[in-house]
């Protein structure tokens, strides 16, 4: 649905990262809203994990900051209840979550009580393909998107493999290695998304390593979605101290970021 | 209990699995990597050069094989089976640790790469990843939590002397658990170029069957020289586990042979309450941690437990997936052994035999004395002696344990 009105209006979505709980969930209930004002057309929130294998220095300090407020997975899923319940909620959530944590509390227990608490995807970084059939069915059953990742380093087969099983979107990586902020977007990416491009009518969503408003200027022409994680959550170091500070921080880079879409945005023929 | 298949050692399947454990949960990055390593890995296997070479370096560099000592005086103090000492502490570095280490470099050699890393808890890996290093002129890099580093600095000394870099991990816990993410996270960004030498029977598919192998010759060579020096099997082997490399090698030559008991120790560390020991296999349950899926420690929302052991080797909250499958098809019994008693085992060793185990050693002597006191004096208990206790001596003193006074 998302993906079908942005396409219509030829725009890419902008995709920004939260990790929920970091500081406090107080925090983030607050956050999420400014997200969206700010132009968010879809949220990723991270639930914290103690040991993320996929994910750079900012985030793992993100998670651990979260994990040392106590936060529970059931008190995630009370935020994000209360707050997408509201009538004036509009932006659609995805959560990225490690496999630890949903084999933890079962497969169905965990899809169910993610789609009661308004999140529409799941994006499972540690699940390559060949473990992923068994959550597939699971949110099939419960009408949950399924993200996959694929990399660089993915053979066109195994892409081909992981784009079919995948709805929503397909995340691509941008780069080889772990989330966070880079200078440059790599050469490789246009090449790996004309590849895609030709297994798929996904919508391709990129990420790892987005961080300035020429990186989503030079994505926006080819990707249909553009993901940024580290270099929000870095802003969060400080929002202990600065709350509001921080929230006012958070709306001005995401409205930053988010400009070269906007101006990209025109009537469709 | 689960029905045995006709043999464990047929094990893993196609898929990298034990059984249900094992597998791949792993970013997609690092499935290109794995699936080339495990490419790699096959070829050298088939490859009668790469084994000649793997045991011409064991021989003339790590010493093997290693004795099969007979315990005289512990075997007295216990009252009961005949204990002997598979001596994997007299191994070139002090550990059964150089075995991988030196399979695995030179596996590093055969795909072309320059650069290894390494995670390490104790620092026994580190040093032996270190030391092969230095060997082939591999670069290399040992990711340490920052508490380790604190509390084992001999072997930080001994690693930055072979020209290794050790590298301060501060994130978490500090500890074993953090500096295999970091060296996980490195893999991610350099596999081109790097192999990632993984110290333990844990980790993604083929990570957990390519360690065993290479310590494998622990239990080839035990199995040999009992049939030497003994004239049969032994009837008991008792081998202490953290990820549990030493004890696979050990018990996999041993898994068909039925009369033969074979024991894990795990780190009771304090006592049974979660965050108090490394029991993983005793207190834990199925879960996914480090790219595979095996007994794990965790809270109820899947975040891992802390851990506490008087060993760092075995201040583990995950088990390797083997061990899962052999605990659950009932072939390995495990038990656990307390700080106390591994302390107390550590002093008695050192007394009556003038040799001072490694910590997580004294686990397993300190449940091999339990179960040869309950023995008869024609049976016979072999103790896989996994490391010295040279690097644990601070430590131990620390802790304020002095020797029993003389009796």
């Amino acid at each position: 649905m998302l993906f079908s009105r942005l396409r219509m209006s030829r725009r890419a979505a902008f995709i920004p990262f939260l990790t929920a709980g970091d500081p406090d969930l107080q925090f983030t209930a607050a956050a999420l809203p400014i997200l969206g004002q700010a132009g968010a057309d879809l949220i990723e929130v991270g639930f914290p994990f103690s040991d993320p294998i996929a994910d750079g220095p900012v985030i793992q300090a993100s998670y651990t900051r979260a994990l040392q407020g106590q936060l529970r997975l059931n008190h995630i899923w009370e935020m994000l209840r209360s707050l997408t319940t509201t009538p004036q909620w509009q932006t659609p959530l995805v959560g990225m979550v490690s496999y630890s944590l949903i084999y933890r509390k079962g497969l169905q227990r965990f899809v169910v009580a993610a789609r009661q608490a308004g999140i529409h995807g799941l994006i499972v970084p540690d699940l390559p393909v060949e473990e992923a059939e068994e959550l597939a069915q699971v949110c099939r059953d419960y009408e949950c998107k399924m993200i996959l990742l694929v990399t660089p380093t993915t053979p066109l087969q195994r892409a081909e493999r992981i784009v079919r099983i995948c709805s929503g979107f397909v995340y691509v990586v941008s780069v080889v290695g772990i989330t966070g902020s880079r200078d440059h977007l790599p050469p490789t990416l246009r090449p790996l998304l004309h590849r895609l491009r030709s297994l798929t009518d996904l919508p391709l969503c990129v990420g790892f390593g987005v961080s300035k408003p020429e990186h989503v200027e030079e994505l926006a022409e080819v990707a249909d979605g553009i993901i940024v994680g580290s270099a929000l959550v870095q802003l969060l170091e400080n929002a202990r101290q600065d709350p509001a500070g921080t929230l006012a921080a958070l709306g001005t880079f995401v409205r930053r970021l988010c400009q070269p879409l906007h101006q990209q945005s025109k009537p469709a023929p | 209990m689960l029905t045995a298949p006709s043999s464990l050692r047929h094990y893993p399947d196609q898929r990298g699995r034990f059984g249900p454990y094992g597998g791949r949960y792993v970013p997609e990055t690092l499935m290109y990597a794995l699936e080339q390593l495990e490419t790699a890995y096959k070829e050298a296997r088939q490859d009668p050069q790469f084994h000649q070479e793997f045991n011409r370096w064991l021989q003339e560099y790590v010493g093997r094989p290693s004795r099969l000592y007979f315990a005289e005086r512990l075997t007295r103090e216990a009252g009961g089976a005949r204990i002997y000492l598979k001596r994997e502490d007299l191994n070139h570095t002090g550990a059964h640790k150089i075995n991988n280490a030196l399979g695995q470099a030179l596996l590093t050699r055969r795909m072309g790469k320059q650069r290894v890393i390494a995670e390490t808890g104790a620092g026994m890996h580190g040093v032996a990843t270190a030391t092969v290093a230095a060997l082939f002129g591999l670069r290399c890099r040992v990711y340490m939590g920052q508490e380790d580093i604190r509390r084992q600095e001999l072997n930080v000394f001994r690693m930055r002397a072979m020209g290794a870099e050790v590298f301060p991990v501060g994130s978490g816990s500090q500890t074993l658990k953090d500096a295999t993410n970091e060296a996980l996270r490195d893999w991610m960004s350099s596999v081109e170029t790097t192999h990632y030498i993984i110290g333990s029977v844990v980790g993604p598919h083929p990570f957990p069957m390519i360690v065993r192998d290479f310590q494998s010759v622990i239990g080839q060579e035990t199995r040999q020289q009992c049939l030497e020096q003994l004239g049969r099997l032994p009837d008991a082997i008792v081998a202490c586990v953290g990820g549990g490399s030493n004890a696979a090698g050990m018990f996999y030559p041993f898994l068909d042979d039925q009369q033969v008991e074979l024991i894990g120790v795990e780190a009771g560390g304090r006592g049974p309450v979660l965050g108090h020991h490394a029991a993983t296999l005793n207190y834990g349950s199925p879960g996914v941690l480090h790219g595979t899926f095996s007994y794990v420690l965790q809270d109820e929302d899947g975040q891992t437990a802390p851990v506490h052991s008087v060993s760092a080797g075995l201040d583990y909250p995950g088990v390797g997936p083997e061990h899962s499958w052999w605990h659950d098809t009932g072939r390995v019994r495990y038990c656990s052994v307390t700080d106390q008693d591994a302390l107390a085992a550590f002093h008695l060793c050192a007394r009556l035999e003038g040799i001072l185990p490694a910590l997580e050693t004294a686990h397993a002597v300190a449940e091999a004395l339990r179960l040869a006191a309950r023995m008869s004096s024609q049976q016979v208990v072999v103790i896989c002696f996994s490391g010295r206790g040279d690097k644990d001596c601070a430590e131990v003193a620390r802790l304020g344990q002095n020797p029993p006074s003389s009796s």
